[in-house]
């Protein structure tokens, strides 16, 4: 049953995830973006990373995206006007695609071809918050605090990108 | 197998008698609402039809049901179609973790909480999709100010849970209602609650937050286009979501299900009610909130409030 859910859920990631790409109104694509973020989530459920697949959906398909439609609100594309597709990036989107391509057929290869190893044991047991909580205030808490950093960086940035239009 | 057929057999009669029941809830709140405001505006309410009115809330579904379904010539056909069902499904499937009692409950999941957060917080795209897919002023305007309103108030609806949650230690609803067997969590989190009581009427957009659908000033709101069966679903939506923030209340402060002599489901019951009608009280009472107001109310008063609260609320567990 769960080999079958996985390729219905990885499925679906994918198409929509194809679907945000070529759409042309840009409406269409970030509800989309919103419906592959849910299936991700579906797919870490299989997984037993049930508080992932939480928080996935709370802050990516909730919080994240509903600040995307709003600020699609605001910029007020008309219905009718379809969004550019390509800004002459053209022959640097084909060479990283390609590079992309090739990195992940190695990997399927490498995963295919290797023997069945097996599986390194899980550093967090089951879906649990409290061990999840645990392992990333303990094990991983220099990872923890680098992207803590990194993220107040981005918010000064924005602060500091914002002030510069008012001021002006 | 059998015994795995018996099981599916039990959990599908489990939703069907929680989603009879939440659907019947449902369509008596208007009558509720309308009965209430009208007696606390000195008037009598639906009269008419049946003792008392009390079939109005079927006759105004057979209504809604036969009335023309209309679909404005600009708008987005297929993102028009769904936003009445994206708003009303997340609303009925939260109902999926609420413990009515302790050993009903359709299923039992170790993150409770973040679950009914999460689906709720799907239940705004609903209504951003009905405004821009309506292609109207109005409506665009209405989603407008719902997508900023939730994403403001969310926020500190979930900060305000965590007060509650640290004393509990857990997110499974089912223990955090055993932790209060002695005392309700409102005792110790008042200020959570309070915090909690104005996050959620915000996220339910009622009054004083009804702004997206603020009828002096926008028609309708992001519902201005819908008629007939879609506009019942953006209302039974609303109405379905007042009774999930009634349940989260009544387990997270109030105690769930425990109290003396009636069974567990009564007190539930009873417990979503009163906060309901506080609900329905304050439509009755207060005016709307002008827009600002309603953003530097957030952000400047409840968010710092809120932290304070978990900053407080820690320091006194590692305290004691």
């Amino acid at each position: 049953m769960e080999p079958f859910f996985f390729f219905l859920f990885a499925a679906g990631a994918v198409i929509s995830a194809l679907l945000v790409i070529s759409r042309r109104n840009i409406m269409h694509c970030a509800l989309f973006l919103v419906l592959t973020f849910f299936f991700v989530a579906a797919i870490f459920v299989l997984l037993n990373a049930e508080f992932l697949a939480a928080v996935q959906v709370l802050v990516y398909a909730g919080a994240i995206m509903v600040l995307f439609t709003f600020v699609i609100f605001l910029v007020h594309i008309p219905r009718t006007e379809k969004i550019r597709r390509t800004f002459g990036q053209k022959n640097l989107a084909l060479a990283l695609g390609v590079f992309l391509g090739l990195e992940v057929a190695y990997i399927v290869y490498g995963a295919i071809s290797a023997p069945a190893s097996p599986a390194a044991a899980p550093v967090v047991q089951g879906g649990n918050t409290e061990s999840f909580g645990v392992a990333l205030f303990t094990r991983f808490l220099f990872p923890f605090e680098i992207v803590s950093v990194l993220l107040l960086a981005a918010m000064i940035g924005a602060i500091v990108l914002a002030k510069k239009e008012i001021d002006r | 197998m059998p015994t795995v057929l018996l099981e599916i057999i039990v959990v599908l009669v489990k939703i069907a008698v929680v989603f009879g029941a939440v659907a019947l809830v449902v369509a008596y709140l208007t009558y509720l609402e309308r009965k209430v405001i009208g007696h606390m505006q000195h008037r009598m309410g639906p009269m008419r039809v049946g003792w008392h009115g009390l079939l109005q809330p079927i006759a105004d579904g057979l209504k809604l049901f036969t009335k023309e379904d209309i679909i404005p010539s600009q708008a987005d056909r297929w993102v028009f179609f769904l936003a009445p069902v994206v708003s009303l499904v997340p609303a009925f499937i939260a109902y999926a973790v609420i413990p009515f009692d302790r050993n009903f409950y359709i299923t039992h999941l170790n993150i409770g909480v973040l679950y009914i957060l999460a689906v709720s917080s799907l239940g705004v795209y609903g209504i951003v999709m009905a405004g821009w897919a309506s292609n109207s002023k109005y409506a665009i305007l209405g989603s407008f100010r719902s997508a900023a309103q939730m994403f403001s108030y969310e926020i500190f609806l979930g900060f305000s849970l965590i007060g509650p949650l640290m004393i509990a230690g857990s997110l499974d609803l089912v223990k955090i209602v055993d932790a209060q067997s002695k005392v309700w969590f409102i005792v110790y989190q008042p200020v959570a609650f309070l915090l909690f009581l104005v996050a959620a009427t915000a996220e339910t957009n009622r009054v004083p937050f009804d702004l997206p659908e603020a009828e002096t000033e926008l028609v309708a709101g992001f519902h201005t286009e819908y008629s007939g069966m879609k506009f019942a679903f953006f209302f039974m939506a609303e109405y379905a979501n007042m009774v999930i923030v009634g349940a989260m209340a009544s387990v997270l402060f109030l105690g769930g299900w425990s109290g003396p002599v009636l069974p567990g489901v009564i007190w539930f019951f009873l417990k979503v009610m009163a906060f309901i009608f506080l609900f329905i009280w304050l439509r009755a009472t207060l005016p709307r909130l002008r827009y600002d107001q309603l953003m530097y109310m957030g952000w400047k008063v409840m968010f710092p409030i809120a932290i304070l609260n978990i900053v407080g609320t820690g320091l006194v567990i590692y305290l004691l």
